[in-house]
């Protein structure tokens, strides 16, 4: 803060009340997270007479026997297939659509931009049961598929959105160039716009996986075995069984959000950016 | 589209093939890079919304074809139902919450985080954390800090010798307990969205200001938060169409209940639709929903976002 002279020194309590303010915003997102990973370790007895301290005994085998059940790991093996397989076919399908609105006019090319622009309006919730029973019908029930298409169909309006964009703002002599020198749009999309595309690229791919790597409800209306459960849906089970051990289900949530924390912390530039484009557009 | 004037000048007799090669190009391409994206679009968006309209007028448990034909009858059901009005009462509430008190708490945050002083890129990340962590953990996390027995809460009010209270079990205080946990969940996000749009804001318009002998508050009040007014209109627009799709929020919490005191639309359209398999039922919630939703975006973008 810049006071405006330096004759006056008067105390200012802004700074104060803004310390104060942030402390207290920071103690409420923190301390819940805090608890959680803390409780993980420490025993049923000792969570109940001392939720917030550090744990007198670190009973490092609730970690540890989750670690080693064959449970977490099928679960994020599940999330992992299901987010890596959503997020590839996201960016392949929108990609090619975006550079087709950015570059190419054709008859009906407008109103068919605003055909998918359509999706941006309403949630994939809306039409949870016909979906249910569309993939039903496609005989597409209880497999990875079954989860991955409604997920890139519902991220596509935004996805193709934001790639048109980028596509557009590209310079236009680059294509031009090129054209004349006998390339095929293909060609150019291949060995141009993709290379020079970096950036949008890790933006959808984020949106795309981290939705994709959260997401409950389409999973849990579109799969029925366990063996294919993405974690959100694992996680329920597991509470559902363990209902009062919290300690255990405490270190099961640590473990969980722990790939999340961790790639949030190596690359939050990219993940802020990421999440917060959809909502910058111009 | 610019049809490269270069070219035409370097290659004037050229023309003809050219641009029918190029033609025949463009349409290669577009027959190849198009229908992925518009057959997914298509059958996994546009039909099953047009279908929930169809099948909300049967009586249908989803197995062989719809038959039993009810007409409007599914919607009249949808309205008697209390449940309903709970859920929209409680979709209402979560707006009124996340405008009044949501948005507010973000404004607040970014400008205060948006000098640069020791620890305020920390305390930005701190925030936007509980954004990129899932619903359902978050709701899991929650359900321990509420939990009448081992929570957070319930040994604070054991410091002060009082029995705790089970927020989360009682039909007047479960939406409270969620309501919290939304603005733990979101405001992060929104105060992103503020510190983007702060940062792009000229110096040189506060610094006049300042020079003029503007306060602070007049300051923040006359230049910087109209400055703010479009991502602020962004921001309301993104609360409101979040809070109408607000599920798996609800479900490690409270499932809706107790006594479906805390379901949202999405939660109820399953409770109701889904878990009974009620296709005509819930796709009835499904098109009322999806109505909102519409009239919503089309209204908001048409009379508030109309400058922007």
């Amino acid at each position: 803060m810049t006071s405006p002279s330096k004759t006056r020194r008067r105390f200012d309590p802004a700074p104060l009340y803004k310390a104060l303010f942030l402390t207290l915003v920071a103690a409420f997102v923190a301390v819940p997270l805090i608890t959680t990973v803390l409780g993980g370790f420490k025993s049923l007895g000792e969570l109940r007479t001392n939720p917030f301290g550090l744990p007198d005994v670190w009973e490092w085998e609730n970690y540890w026997g989750i670690l080693a059940s064959k449970r977490y790991w099928v679960l994020l093996r599940n999330s992992l297939i299901i987010a890596s397989l959503s997020t590839f076919l996201t960016l392949a399908v929108a990609a090619m659509a975006g550079f087709v609105f950015a570059h190419l006019k054709f008859f009906g090319s407008r109103m068919l931009g605003e055909y998918l622009m359509l999706g941006l309006l309403f949630p994939a919730a809306t039409a949870i049961l016909p979906l249910f029973i569309k993939v039903r019908d496609l005989g597409l029930l209880d497999t990875y598929f079954g989860v991955v298409l409604p997920q890139v169909a519902f991220s596509l309006a935004m996805s193709i959105l934001l790639f048109r964009r980028f596509f557009k703002d590209l310079p236009p002599e680059l294509l031009e160039a090129a054209l004349i020198d006998g390339c095929s749009y293909i060609d150019y999309f291949r060995h141009m716009t993709l290379p020079l595309s970096r950036p949008i690229l890790a933006t959808v791919g984020t949106i795309a996986f981290v939705h994709s790597w959260n997401a409950y409800l389409v999973p849990l209306v579109m799969l029925n075995s366990d063996a294919l459960y993405p974690w959100p849906l694992g996680i329920m089970v597991y509470q559902g069984e363990y209902s009062a051990e919290w300690n255990l289900i405490l270190a099961f949530i640590t473990l969980t959000i722990l790939p999340t924390i961790v790639l949030f912390l190596l690359a939050q530039k990219h993940i802020v950016a990421g999440l917060t484009a959809g909502a910058v557009k111009g | 589209m610019t049809s490269s004037v270069s070219a035409s000048i370097l290659r004037p007799r050229a023309r003809g093939p050219l641009s029918k090669l190029l033609a025949d190009d463009k349409l290669a391409t577009i027959a190849l890079f198009l229908p992925p994206a518009l057959l997914l679009y298509t059958l996994f968006v546009i039909l099953p919304i047009g279908e929930a309209g169809y099948y909300s007028a049967f009586s249908w448990n989803g197995f062989g074809s719809p038959t039993n034909w009810i007409g409007f009858d599914n919607y009249r059901y949808v309205f008697e139902n209390r449940a309903f009005g709970l859920a929209l009462r409680n979709n209402v509430l979560i707006i009124v919450v996340s405008l009044l008190i949501q948005l507010p708490l973000a404004l607040a945050l970014a400008i205060a985080l948006s000098e640069k002083f020791r620890g305020a890129v920390a305390l930005r990340m701190l925030f936007f954390l509980p954004y990129v962590l899932a619903e359902i953990a978050t709701g899991l996390i929650f359900s321990f800090v509420y939990d009448g027995n081992y929570g957070l809460l319930a040994s604070v009010w054991r410091l002060f010798g009082a029995e705790a209270p089970h927020l989360l079990a009682s039909p007047q205080t479960s939406m409270l307990a969620i309501l919290i946990v939304i603005v733990w969940k979101y405001f992060g996000f929104h105060m992103m969205l503020y510190i983007a749009a702060l940062q792009g804001i000229d110096r040189s318009l506060i610094e006049a200001a300042r020079i003029d002998g503007a306060s602070r508050f007049e300051l923040l009040r006359y230049v910087v938060i109209p400055l703010l007014y479009p991502t602020i209109r962004l921001t309301v627009f993104f609360s409101v169409v979040g809070s109408l799709q607000l599920f798996d929020l609800v479900m490690p919490l409270t499932r809706g209940g107790p006594a479906d005191s805390s379901n949202t639309l999405v939660s109820f359209l399953y409770n109701f639709g889904v878990m009974r398999m009620r296709v005509g039922f819930g796709s009835a919630v499904g098109v009322i929903l999806f109505c909102i939703c519409v009239t919503f975006a089309f209204t908001y973008k048409r009379w508030m976002m109309r400058d922007d």
